[in-house]
Protein backbone atom coordinates (compact mmCIF):
# COMPACT_ATOMS: atom_id res chain seq x y z
CA UNK A 1 0.00 0.00 0.00
CA UNK A 2 1.27 3.54 -1.12
CA UNK A 3 0.12 6.54 -1.64
CA UNK A 4 0.55 8.93 -4.63
CA UNK A 5 1.08 12.20 -5.69
CA UNK A 6 -1.62 11.14 -7.90
CA UNK A 7 -3.86 9.65 -4.97
CA UNK A 8 -3.53 13.48 -3.47
CA UNK A 9 -4.29 14.85 -6.92
CA UNK A 10 -8.19 12.79 -6.73
CA UNK A 11 -8.20 13.66 -3.03
CA UNK A 12 -7.90 17.64 -3.59
CA UNK A 13 -10.22 17.73 -6.63
CA UNK A 14 -13.11 15.74 -4.91
CA UNK A 15 -12.58 17.63 -1.86
CA UNK A 16 -13.22 21.02 -3.99
CA UNK A 17 -15.74 19.30 -5.43
CA UNK A 18 -17.47 18.04 -1.88
CA UNK A 19 -17.05 21.73 -0.10
CA UNK A 20 -18.50 22.87 -3.76
CA UNK A 21 -21.53 21.22 -2.75
CA UNK A 22 -21.86 21.88 0.83
CA UNK A 23 -21.15 25.17 0.34
CA UNK A 24 -24.49 26.04 1.49
CA UNK A 25 -25.03 23.99 4.47
CA UNK A 26 -21.19 25.56 5.77
CA UNK A 27 -22.53 28.56 5.62
CA UNK A 28 -25.63 28.25 6.77
CA UNK A 29 -24.12 26.71 10.26
CA UNK A 30 -21.45 29.59 10.49
CA UNK A 31 -24.42 31.69 10.07
CA UNK A 32 -25.88 30.62 13.20
CA UNK A 33 -22.70 30.69 15.68
CA UNK A 34 -20.12 32.44 13.06
CA UNK A 35 -20.14 35.24 10.40
CA UNK A 36 -21.63 33.43 7.77
CA UNK A 37 -18.71 32.71 5.23
CA UNK A 38 -17.05 29.14 5.90
CA UNK A 39 -19.10 27.48 2.65
CA UNK A 40 -18.16 30.87 0.80
CA UNK A 41 -14.51 31.27 1.85
CA UNK A 42 -13.54 26.96 1.38
CA UNK A 43 -15.27 26.92 -1.85
CA UNK A 44 -13.32 29.94 -2.86
CA UNK A 45 -10.15 28.62 -1.45
CA UNK A 46 -10.90 24.94 -2.90
CA UNK A 47 -11.56 26.70 -6.70
CA UNK A 48 -7.92 28.63 -5.86
CA UNK A 49 -6.18 25.01 -5.49
CA UNK A 50 -7.96 23.60 -8.67
CA UNK A 51 -6.52 26.57 -10.64
CA UNK A 52 -3.23 25.63 -9.98
CA UNK A 53 -2.92 21.88 -9.60
CA UNK A 54 -2.62 20.97 -13.27
CA UNK A 55 0.67 23.27 -13.41
CA UNK A 56 2.35 21.46 -10.35
CA UNK A 57 4.79 18.96 -11.57
CA UNK A 58 3.55 15.81 -10.46
CA UNK A 59 5.51 13.32 -9.08
CA UNK A 60 5.60 14.65 -5.25
CA UNK A 61 2.67 14.02 -2.76
CA UNK A 62 4.09 16.57 -0.57
CA UNK A 63 5.26 18.83 -3.20
CA UNK A 64 0.91 19.07 -4.04
CA UNK A 65 0.43 19.19 -0.81
CA UNK A 66 2.42 21.75 0.19
CA UNK A 67 1.26 24.36 -3.03
CA UNK A 68 -2.61 23.51 -1.90
CA UNK A 69 -1.80 24.85 1.34
CA UNK A 70 0.35 27.73 0.50
CA UNK A 71 -2.72 28.23 -1.95
CA UNK A 72 -4.97 28.27 0.24
CA UNK A 73 -3.46 30.27 2.91
CA UNK A 74 -3.12 32.89 -0.25
CA UNK A 75 -6.52 32.88 -1.06
CA UNK A 76 -8.92 32.67 1.63
CA UNK A 77 -8.07 34.57 4.47
CA UNK A 78 -10.26 34.75 7.89
CA UNK A 79 -9.41 31.74 9.61
CA UNK A 80 -9.59 29.01 7.91
CA UNK A 81 -7.29 29.94 5.22
CA UNK A 82 -4.56 30.24 7.64
CA UNK A 83 -5.53 26.73 9.73
CA UNK A 84 -6.52 24.33 6.11
CA UNK A 85 -3.24 26.05 4.28
CA UNK A 86 -1.53 25.01 7.91
CA UNK A 87 -2.59 21.39 8.05
CA UNK A 88 -1.84 20.52 4.00
CA UNK A 89 1.53 22.62 4.42
CA UNK A 90 2.62 20.50 7.24
CA UNK A 91 1.53 17.11 5.69
CA UNK A 92 3.89 18.61 2.92
CA UNK A 93 6.06 18.90 4.84
CA UNK A 94 5.85 15.97 6.47
CA UNK A 95 6.07 13.78 3.64
CA UNK A 96 9.11 15.55 2.29
CA UNK A 97 10.17 14.66 -1.67
CA UNK A 98 8.88 10.94 -1.73
CA UNK A 99 7.92 9.62 -4.31
CA UNK A 100 5.93 6.72 -3.01
CA UNK A 101 4.48 7.48 0.49
CA UNK A 102 3.62 4.09 2.89
CA UNK A 103 0.46 4.32 4.87
CA UNK A 104 2.51 4.60 7.87
CA UNK A 105 4.37 8.03 6.82
CA UNK A 106 1.00 9.22 5.07
CA UNK A 107 -0.70 9.09 8.81
CA UNK A 108 2.55 10.38 10.33
CA UNK A 109 1.61 13.51 7.68
CA UNK A 110 -1.99 13.86 9.05
CA UNK A 111 -0.81 13.65 12.40
CA UNK A 112 1.83 16.46 11.73
CA UNK A 113 -1.09 18.59 9.94
CA UNK A 114 -2.75 17.88 13.26
CA UNK A 115 -0.74 19.49 15.44
CA UNK A 116 0.09 22.15 13.06
CA UNK A 117 -3.65 23.34 13.42
CA UNK A 118 -3.99 22.83 16.80
CA UNK A 119 -0.63 25.25 17.36
CA UNK A 120 -1.86 28.05 14.33
CA UNK A 121 -4.97 28.30 16.41
CA UNK A 122 -4.29 27.51 19.82
CA UNK A 123 -6.75 25.55 20.18
CA UNK A 124 -7.45 22.65 23.04
CA UNK A 125 -9.30 19.49 22.80
CA UNK A 126 -13.03 20.09 23.66
CA UNK A 127 -12.77 23.79 22.58
CA UNK A 128 -15.07 23.21 19.32
CA UNK A 129 -13.10 23.49 16.76
CA UNK A 130 -11.63 21.60 13.71
CA UNK A 131 -9.19 19.91 16.41
CA UNK A 132 -12.51 18.26 18.20
CA UNK A 133 -13.15 16.54 14.66
CA UNK A 134 -9.41 15.97 13.47
CA UNK A 135 -8.00 14.30 16.47
CA UNK A 136 -10.17 11.25 16.57
CA UNK A 137 -9.75 10.85 13.00
CA UNK A 138 -5.93 10.82 13.14
CA UNK A 139 -6.21 8.35 15.98
CA UNK A 140 -8.30 6.11 14.62
CA UNK A 141 -5.54 5.72 11.88
CA UNK A 142 -2.76 5.36 14.18
CA UNK A 143 -4.47 2.79 15.88
CA UNK A 144 -5.40 0.81 12.82
CA UNK A 145 -2.22 -1.36 12.09
CA UNK A 146 -1.35 -3.18 8.80
CA UNK A 147 -3.79 -6.11 9.45
CA UNK A 148 -7.16 -3.96 9.16
CA UNK A 149 -7.47 -3.07 5.31
CA UNK A 150 -6.49 0.83 4.33
CA UNK A 151 -10.37 1.54 2.83
CA UNK A 152 -11.58 -0.10 6.52
CA UNK A 153 -9.31 2.00 8.70
CA UNK A 154 -9.98 5.59 6.38
CA UNK A 155 -13.75 4.70 7.03
CA UNK A 156 -13.19 4.42 10.79
CA UNK A 157 -11.27 7.85 10.48
CA UNK A 158 -13.95 8.92 8.69
CA UNK A 159 -16.42 8.03 11.10
CA UNK A 160 -14.41 9.22 14.27
CA UNK A 161 -14.76 12.76 12.61
CA UNK A 162 -18.18 12.99 12.69
CA UNK A 163 -18.71 11.37 16.29
CA UNK A 164 -15.98 13.86 17.15
CA UNK A 165 -17.71 16.84 15.20
CA UNK A 166 -21.20 15.45 17.25
CA UNK A 167 -19.38 15.29 20.09
CA UNK A 168 -18.71 19.03 20.82
CA UNK A 169 -21.96 20.13 19.49
CA UNK A 170 -23.38 20.68 22.74
CA UNK A 171 -20.69 22.34 24.45
CA UNK A 172 -19.98 26.04 24.42
CA UNK A 173 -17.25 27.35 21.97
CA UNK A 174 -13.87 28.79 23.23
CA UNK A 175 -12.17 29.62 20.16
CA UNK A 176 -12.72 31.65 16.76
CA UNK A 177 -16.07 33.79 16.65
CA UNK A 178 -18.67 31.25 17.79
CA UNK A 179 -16.76 32.36 21.36
CA UNK A 180 -18.08 35.45 21.91
CA UNK A 181 -22.07 33.77 21.73
CA UNK A 182 -20.92 32.38 25.09
CA UNK A 183 -23.87 29.68 26.14
CA UNK A 184 -25.63 30.94 23.33
CA UNK A 185 -23.28 28.86 20.83
CA UNK A 186 -24.25 25.70 22.92
CA UNK A 187 -26.33 23.17 20.87
CA UNK A 188 -24.99 24.62 17.40
CA UNK A 189 -22.65 22.31 15.65
CA UNK A 190 -19.41 23.58 14.42
CA UNK A 191 -18.82 24.58 10.84
CA UNK A 192 -15.12 24.26 11.10
CA UNK A 193 -15.69 20.79 12.18
CA UNK A 194 -17.76 19.97 9.87
CA UNK A 195 -15.60 20.98 7.32
CA UNK A 196 -13.03 18.71 8.63
CA UNK A 197 -15.37 15.61 8.79
CA UNK A 198 -15.94 16.36 5.18
CA UNK A 199 -12.10 15.98 4.38
CA UNK A 200 -12.15 12.60 6.16
CA UNK A 201 -14.95 11.27 4.64
CA UNK A 202 -13.27 12.35 1.48
CA UNK A 203 -10.09 10.95 1.98
CA UNK A 204 -11.87 7.81 2.97
CA UNK A 205 -13.98 8.18 -0.84
CA UNK A 206 -10.38 8.83 -2.70
CA UNK A 207 -9.34 5.63 -1.92
CA UNK A 208 -12.38 3.60 -2.03
CA UNK A 209 -13.75 5.17 -5.09
CA UNK A 210 -10.31 3.83 -6.64
CA UNK A 211 -10.66 0.13 -5.42
CA UNK B 1 -30.97 40.99 -1.92
CA UNK B 2 -31.61 44.58 -3.30
CA UNK B 3 -28.44 46.10 -3.18
CA UNK B 4 -26.41 48.22 -5.64
CA UNK B 5 -23.69 45.33 -6.91
CA UNK B 6 -23.39 44.27 -10.27
CA UNK B 7 -21.66 40.70 -9.32
CA UNK B 8 -20.94 39.52 -5.46
CA UNK B 9 -18.01 38.14 -6.84
CA UNK B 10 -16.51 41.37 -8.07
CA UNK B 11 -17.88 43.85 -5.30
CA UNK B 12 -14.58 44.45 -3.46
CA UNK B 13 -12.97 45.02 -6.29
CA UNK B 14 -15.04 47.28 -8.18
CA UNK B 15 -15.09 49.07 -4.48
CA UNK B 16 -11.59 49.87 -4.56
CA UNK B 17 -11.89 50.83 -8.49
CA UNK B 18 -14.40 53.20 -7.45
CA UNK B 19 -12.01 54.60 -4.23
CA UNK B 20 -9.44 55.08 -6.76
CA UNK B 21 -11.31 57.05 -9.00
CA UNK B 22 -12.52 59.06 -6.36
CA UNK B 23 -9.53 59.86 -4.24
CA UNK B 24 -6.20 59.10 -6.47
CA UNK B 25 -4.94 62.01 -5.64
CA UNK B 26 -5.14 60.31 -1.83
CA UNK B 27 -4.14 56.54 -2.33
CA UNK B 28 -3.45 54.02 -4.88
CA UNK B 29 -4.38 50.26 -5.49
CA UNK B 30 -1.41 47.68 -5.50
CA UNK B 31 -1.14 43.72 -6.22
CA UNK B 32 -2.23 41.89 -4.63
CA UNK B 33 -5.20 44.52 -3.62
CA UNK B 34 -4.01 46.63 -0.95
CA UNK B 35 -4.66 50.17 -0.81
CA UNK B 36 -1.60 52.62 -0.16
CA UNK B 37 -0.92 56.00 0.23
CA UNK B 38 -0.06 57.77 -3.01
CA UNK B 39 3.01 59.36 -2.00
CA UNK B 40 4.45 55.97 0.19
CA UNK B 41 6.87 55.04 1.68
CA UNK B 42 8.02 58.23 2.98
CA UNK B 43 11.71 58.00 4.13
CA UNK B 44 12.21 58.22 7.91
CA UNK B 45 8.53 58.03 8.64
CA UNK B 46 6.79 54.99 10.19
CA UNK B 47 4.45 53.20 7.94
CA UNK B 48 1.27 52.02 9.61
CA UNK B 49 -1.11 49.44 7.76
CA UNK B 50 -4.02 47.67 9.02
CA UNK B 51 -6.59 44.82 7.49
CA UNK B 52 -9.44 43.37 8.15
CA UNK B 53 -12.20 42.29 5.95
CA UNK B 54 -14.77 44.31 3.95
CA UNK B 55 -18.00 45.40 4.58
CA UNK B 56 -16.32 47.86 7.47
CA UNK B 57 -16.26 51.05 5.05
CA UNK B 58 -14.64 53.83 5.24
CA UNK B 59 -12.66 51.41 8.08
CA UNK B 60 -9.66 50.62 6.85
CA UNK B 61 -9.13 51.97 3.06
CA UNK B 62 -10.90 55.18 3.71
CA UNK B 63 -8.36 56.01 6.49
CA UNK B 64 -5.12 55.82 4.29
CA UNK B 65 -3.92 58.82 3.64
CA UNK B 66 -1.93 61.53 5.33
CA UNK B 67 -1.53 61.64 9.16
CA UNK B 68 -3.52 58.12 9.28
CA UNK B 69 -3.13 54.92 7.91
CA UNK B 70 0.09 54.24 5.09
CA UNK B 71 -1.98 51.15 3.80
CA UNK B 72 -4.66 48.82 4.59
CA UNK B 73 -5.13 45.16 3.44
CA UNK B 74 -8.98 44.82 2.31
CA UNK B 75 -9.91 41.20 2.56
CA UNK B 76 -13.02 39.87 1.26
CA UNK B 77 -16.29 40.54 2.85
CA UNK B 78 -15.85 39.75 6.68
CA UNK B 79 -12.66 37.83 5.92
CA UNK B 80 -9.66 38.69 7.21
CA UNK B 81 -7.61 39.76 4.45
CA UNK B 82 -4.48 36.95 3.38
CA UNK B 83 -0.36 37.23 4.54
CA UNK B 84 0.50 37.91 1.03
CA UNK B 85 -1.46 41.54 1.41
CA UNK B 86 -0.06 42.63 4.53
CA UNK B 87 3.28 41.74 3.60
CA UNK B 88 3.05 44.02 0.86
CA UNK B 89 1.50 46.55 2.14
CA UNK B 90 4.60 46.02 4.69
CA UNK B 91 7.27 46.56 1.87
CA UNK B 92 5.40 49.20 0.23
CA UNK B 93 5.40 51.60 3.14
CA UNK B 94 8.73 51.26 4.61
CA UNK B 95 10.57 54.24 4.75
CA UNK B 96 13.38 52.64 6.97
CA UNK B 97 11.81 53.66 10.25
CA UNK B 98 9.84 50.75 11.37
CA UNK B 99 5.91 49.18 10.49
CA UNK B 100 3.64 49.20 13.00
CA UNK B 101 0.68 47.19 12.44
CA UNK B 102 -2.60 48.09 13.46
CA UNK B 103 -4.77 44.44 14.24
CA UNK B 104 -7.94 43.77 15.23
CA UNK B 105 -8.62 41.13 17.35
CA UNK B 106 -10.43 38.67 15.49
CA UNK B 107 -9.11 34.89 15.21
CA UNK B 108 -8.54 35.20 11.35
CA UNK B 109 -7.07 38.53 11.62
CA UNK B 110 -4.92 37.22 14.06
CA UNK B 111 -3.56 34.60 12.74
CA UNK B 112 -3.53 35.90 8.84
CA UNK B 113 -1.28 39.12 10.46
CA UNK B 114 1.17 36.01 12.74
CA UNK B 115 1.71 34.01 9.31
CA UNK B 116 2.62 36.59 7.75
CA UNK B 117 5.19 38.08 10.45
CA UNK B 118 6.60 34.61 10.29
CA UNK B 119 6.65 34.80 6.36
CA UNK B 120 8.50 37.52 6.21
CA UNK B 121 10.78 37.39 9.02
CA UNK B 122 14.12 37.03 6.91
CA UNK B 123 13.21 41.15 5.33
CA UNK B 124 15.33 43.95 7.17
CA UNK B 125 12.15 45.49 8.16
CA UNK B 126 11.10 46.40 11.85
CA UNK B 127 7.59 45.60 12.74
CA UNK B 128 5.92 45.63 15.78
CA UNK B 129 1.56 45.56 16.13
CA UNK B 130 -0.90 46.35 18.63
CA UNK B 131 -3.82 44.20 18.65
CA UNK B 132 -7.25 46.29 19.45
CA UNK B 133 -9.33 45.06 21.67
CA UNK B 134 -12.24 47.39 23.08
CA UNK B 135 -15.78 45.16 22.81
CA UNK B 136 -16.71 45.16 26.33
CA UNK B 137 -19.75 42.84 25.37
CA UNK B 138 -17.35 40.11 25.68
CA UNK B 139 -15.75 38.99 28.42
CA UNK B 140 -11.96 38.89 28.23
CA UNK B 141 -11.10 35.34 29.59
CA UNK B 142 -9.55 31.83 28.56
CA UNK B 143 -12.87 30.77 27.54
CA UNK B 144 -13.33 33.55 24.59
CA UNK B 145 -11.20 34.67 21.74
CA UNK B 146 -10.90 37.24 23.75
CA UNK B 147 -12.99 40.78 23.52
CA UNK B 148 -12.91 41.91 19.69
CA UNK B 149 -11.47 45.22 17.87
CA UNK B 150 -14.23 47.70 17.42
CA UNK B 151 -14.60 51.15 17.39
CA UNK B 152 -11.61 51.85 19.15
CA UNK B 153 -9.53 50.92 16.02
CA UNK B 154 -10.58 54.34 14.18
CA UNK B 155 -9.16 55.95 17.06
CA UNK B 156 -5.99 53.87 17.21
CA UNK B 157 -5.22 54.80 13.19
CA UNK B 158 -5.95 58.17 13.43
CA UNK B 159 -3.73 58.77 16.93
CA UNK B 160 -1.10 56.34 15.53
CA UNK B 161 -0.97 58.05 12.21
CA UNK B 162 -0.76 61.44 13.96
CA UNK B 163 2.87 60.00 15.66
CA UNK B 164 4.18 58.54 12.66
CA UNK B 165 3.42 62.01 10.61
CA UNK B 166 5.08 64.58 13.34
CA UNK B 167 8.31 61.44 13.23
CA UNK B 168 7.96 59.97 16.41
CA UNK B 169 10.30 56.15 15.90
CA UNK B 170 8.32 52.97 15.85
CA UNK B 171 8.99 52.72 19.69
CA UNK B 172 6.95 55.86 20.75
CA UNK B 173 4.11 55.39 17.92
CA UNK B 174 3.41 51.48 18.84
CA UNK B 175 3.67 52.91 22.67
CA UNK B 176 0.86 55.16 21.84
CA UNK B 177 -1.05 53.34 19.73
CA UNK B 178 -1.13 50.28 22.71
CA UNK B 179 -2.17 53.64 25.17
CA UNK B 180 -5.34 54.56 22.90
CA UNK B 181 -5.84 50.48 23.09
CA UNK B 182 -5.08 50.56 27.02
CA UNK B 183 -7.69 53.79 27.23
CA UNK B 184 -11.15 52.81 25.41
CA UNK B 185 -13.93 50.58 25.23
CA UNK B 186 -16.88 49.90 23.22
CA UNK B 187 -19.99 48.05 22.68
CA UNK B 188 -22.24 48.14 19.69
CA UNK B 189 -26.28 46.86 19.46
CA UNK B 190 -28.25 45.90 16.07
CA UNK B 191 -31.54 46.39 15.04
CA UNK B 192 -31.16 44.48 11.58
CA UNK B 193 -28.92 41.88 10.54
CA UNK B 194 -26.78 42.79 7.60
CA UNK B 195 -26.42 40.96 4.28
CA UNK B 196 -23.18 39.51 3.12
CA UNK B 197 -23.09 39.59 -0.65
CA UNK B 198 -21.74 36.37 -1.24
CA UNK B 199 -24.49 34.90 0.98
CA UNK B 200 -27.61 36.50 -0.63
CA UNK B 201 -29.64 37.03 2.43
CA UNK B 202 -30.00 38.27 5.80
CA UNK B 203 -27.60 36.59 8.20
CA UNK B 204 -29.55 36.00 11.18
CA UNK B 205 -33.44 36.71 11.34
CA UNK B 206 -34.95 39.27 14.00
CA UNK B 207 -38.33 40.09 14.74
CA UNK B 208 -39.74 43.41 14.27
CA UNK B 209 -39.62 43.85 17.93
CA UNK B 210 -36.45 42.87 18.84
CA UNK B 211 -32.92 43.68 18.81
CA UNK B 212 -29.45 42.44 19.62
CA UNK B 213 -26.84 43.75 22.08
CA UNK B 214 -23.62 43.11 22.40
CA UNK B 215 -23.19 42.88 18.17
CA UNK B 216 -19.69 42.65 16.87
CA UNK B 217 -18.75 43.88 13.60
CA UNK B 218 -19.40 40.44 11.11
CA UNK B 219 -23.32 40.06 11.82
CA UNK B 220 -22.31 37.40 14.12
CA UNK B 221 -25.05 37.10 16.80
CA UNK B 222 -24.67 39.04 19.65
CA UNK B 223 -24.79 38.07 23.33
CA UNK B 224 -28.41 38.82 23.39
CA UNK B 225 -31.58 39.11 21.94
CA UNK B 226 -33.87 41.47 23.87
CA UNK B 227 -37.60 43.27 23.36
CA UNK B 228 -36.97 46.82 21.27
CA UNK B 229 -36.52 49.18 23.37
CA UNK B 230 -36.80 53.50 23.19
CA UNK B 231 -33.28 55.19 22.07
CA UNK B 232 -32.45 56.37 25.50
CA UNK B 233 -33.20 53.08 27.21
CA UNK B 234 -31.06 50.96 24.54
CA UNK B 235 -28.07 53.78 25.08
CA UNK B 236 -28.29 52.97 28.91
CA UNK B 237 -27.48 49.23 28.05
CA UNK B 238 -24.55 50.01 26.13
CA UNK B 239 -23.20 52.99 28.06
CA UNK B 240 -23.41 51.29 31.59
CA UNK B 241 -21.14 48.19 31.02
CA UNK B 242 -18.53 50.05 29.13
CA UNK B 243 -18.45 52.88 32.30
CA UNK B 244 -18.37 49.51 34.60
CA UNK B 245 -15.36 49.09 33.63
CA UNK B 246 -14.43 51.56 36.18
CA UNK B 247 -11.73 53.63 33.39
CA UNK B 248 -14.30 56.82 33.62
CA UNK B 249 -13.85 59.14 36.81
CA UNK B 250 -15.50 62.16 37.73
CA UNK B 251 -13.31 65.41 35.93
CA UNK B 252 -11.83 62.83 33.56
CA UNK B 253 -11.63 64.07 29.88
CA UNK B 254 -13.40 61.50 27.43
CA UNK B 255 -13.87 61.15 23.48
CA UNK B 256 -17.20 59.99 22.45
CA UNK B 257 -17.27 57.83 19.14
CA UNK B 258 -20.86 57.12 18.32
CA UNK B 259 -20.54 55.35 15.19
CA UNK B 260 -23.24 54.00 13.12
CA UNK B 261 -23.35 50.48 12.00
CA UNK B 262 -24.31 51.05 8.17
CA UNK B 263 -27.79 51.58 7.69
CA UNK B 264 -29.08 54.04 10.80
CA UNK B 265 -29.10 57.51 9.57
CA UNK B 266 -27.35 60.55 11.50
CA UNK B 267 -30.41 61.60 13.08
CA UNK B 268 -30.78 58.59 14.86
CA UNK B 269 -27.04 58.98 15.89
CA UNK B 270 -27.41 62.28 17.39
CA UNK B 271 -30.63 61.18 19.48
CA UNK B 272 -27.53 58.61 20.54
CA UNK B 273 -25.43 61.17 20.95
CA UNK B 274 -27.56 62.97 23.04
CA UNK B 275 -28.31 60.36 25.65
CA UNK B 276 -24.53 59.70 25.90
CA UNK B 277 -23.74 62.99 26.99
CA UNK B 278 -26.21 63.14 29.19
CA UNK B 279 -25.06 60.22 31.07
CA UNK B 280 -21.64 61.07 31.09
CA UNK B 281 -22.39 64.82 32.30
CA UNK B 282 -24.54 63.17 35.29
CA UNK B 283 -20.71 61.70 36.09
CA UNK B 284 -18.62 64.48 35.93
CA UNK B 285 -17.15 63.24 32.56
CA UNK B 286 -16.22 66.00 30.31
CA UNK B 287 -16.88 65.22 26.91
CA UNK B 288 -13.84 67.13 25.11
CA UNK B 289 -13.55 65.37 21.46
CA UNK B 290 -16.41 63.69 19.63
CA UNK B 291 -16.81 61.83 16.31
CA UNK B 292 -20.77 61.15 15.09
CA UNK B 293 -21.20 59.25 11.89
CA UNK B 294 -20.96 55.63 10.44
CA UNK B 295 -16.79 54.67 10.08
CA UNK B 296 -17.14 51.48 11.06
CA UNK B 297 -19.53 49.55 9.63
CA UNK B 298 -21.40 46.21 8.90
CA UNK B 299 -22.48 46.44 5.72
CA UNK B 300 -26.39 47.85 5.67
CA UNK B 301 -26.80 47.07 9.17
CA UNK B 302 -28.92 49.09 11.16
CA UNK B 303 -27.81 49.52 14.54
CA UNK B 304 -25.22 51.51 16.96
CA UNK B 305 -21.61 51.23 18.76
CA UNK B 306 -20.80 53.76 21.51
CA UNK B 307 -16.98 53.77 21.91
CA UNK B 308 -15.49 56.12 24.77
CA UNK B 309 -11.94 56.79 25.05
CA UNK B 310 -10.20 58.81 27.76
CA UNK B 311 -8.14 61.36 26.47
CA UNK B 312 -4.84 63.02 28.05
CA UNK B 313 -3.30 65.90 26.18
CA UNK B 314 -1.22 63.56 24.53
CA UNK B 315 -3.81 62.17 22.60
CA UNK B 316 -6.15 65.18 22.23
CA UNK B 317 -3.21 66.82 20.15
CA UNK B 318 -2.88 63.94 18.21
CA UNK B 319 -6.43 63.67 17.38
CA UNK B 320 -6.38 67.24 16.86
CA UNK B 321 -3.13 67.53 14.56
CA UNK B 322 -4.09 67.06 10.58
CA UNK B 323 -5.46 64.68 8.72
CA UNK B 324 -6.05 63.83 5.07
CA UNK B 325 -7.71 60.77 3.95
CA UNK B 326 -11.09 59.75 1.95
CA UNK B 327 -12.92 59.60 5.42
CA UNK B 328 -11.67 62.24 7.23
CA UNK B 329 -9.91 65.17 6.61
CA UNK B 330 -9.05 68.37 8.74
CA UNK B 331 -6.11 71.19 9.76
CA UNK B 332 -5.22 71.46 5.79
Amino acid sequence: MTITAEDMRRFLMLFATNVAEQREELTRLDSAIGDGDHGINMDRGMKAVLEVLPGIDGSEAGTLLKQAGLRLVSTVGGASGPLYGTFFLRMGTALGDATEVSRAQFVAALRAGLEGVAARGKAQPDDKTMVDAMTPAVEALESADDSIDWAEALTRAADAAVTGRDRVTPLVARKGRASYLGERAAGHQDPGATSTALLFATLRDTFIDQA
Amino acid sequence: MKKLINDPERAVDEALAGMVAAHGDLIRVEEPNIVVRRDAPRQGKVGIISGGGSGHEPMHGGFVGLGMLDAACPGAVFTSPVPDQMIAATKAVDGGAGVLHIVKNYTGDVMNFEMAAEMAQTDSIEVSSVLIADDVAVQDSLYTAGRRGVGGTVLAEKIAGAAAEEGADLATVTRICQKVQDNVRSMGMALTSCTVPAAGKPTFEIGDDEMEIGVGIHGEPGRRRAKLAPADEIVQLLVDPILEEGLFDSGDEAFLFVNGLGGTPLLELYIVYRKVAEMLDSRGVRVTRNLVGSYITSLDMAGTSITLLKLDDELTRLWDAPVHTPALRWGM
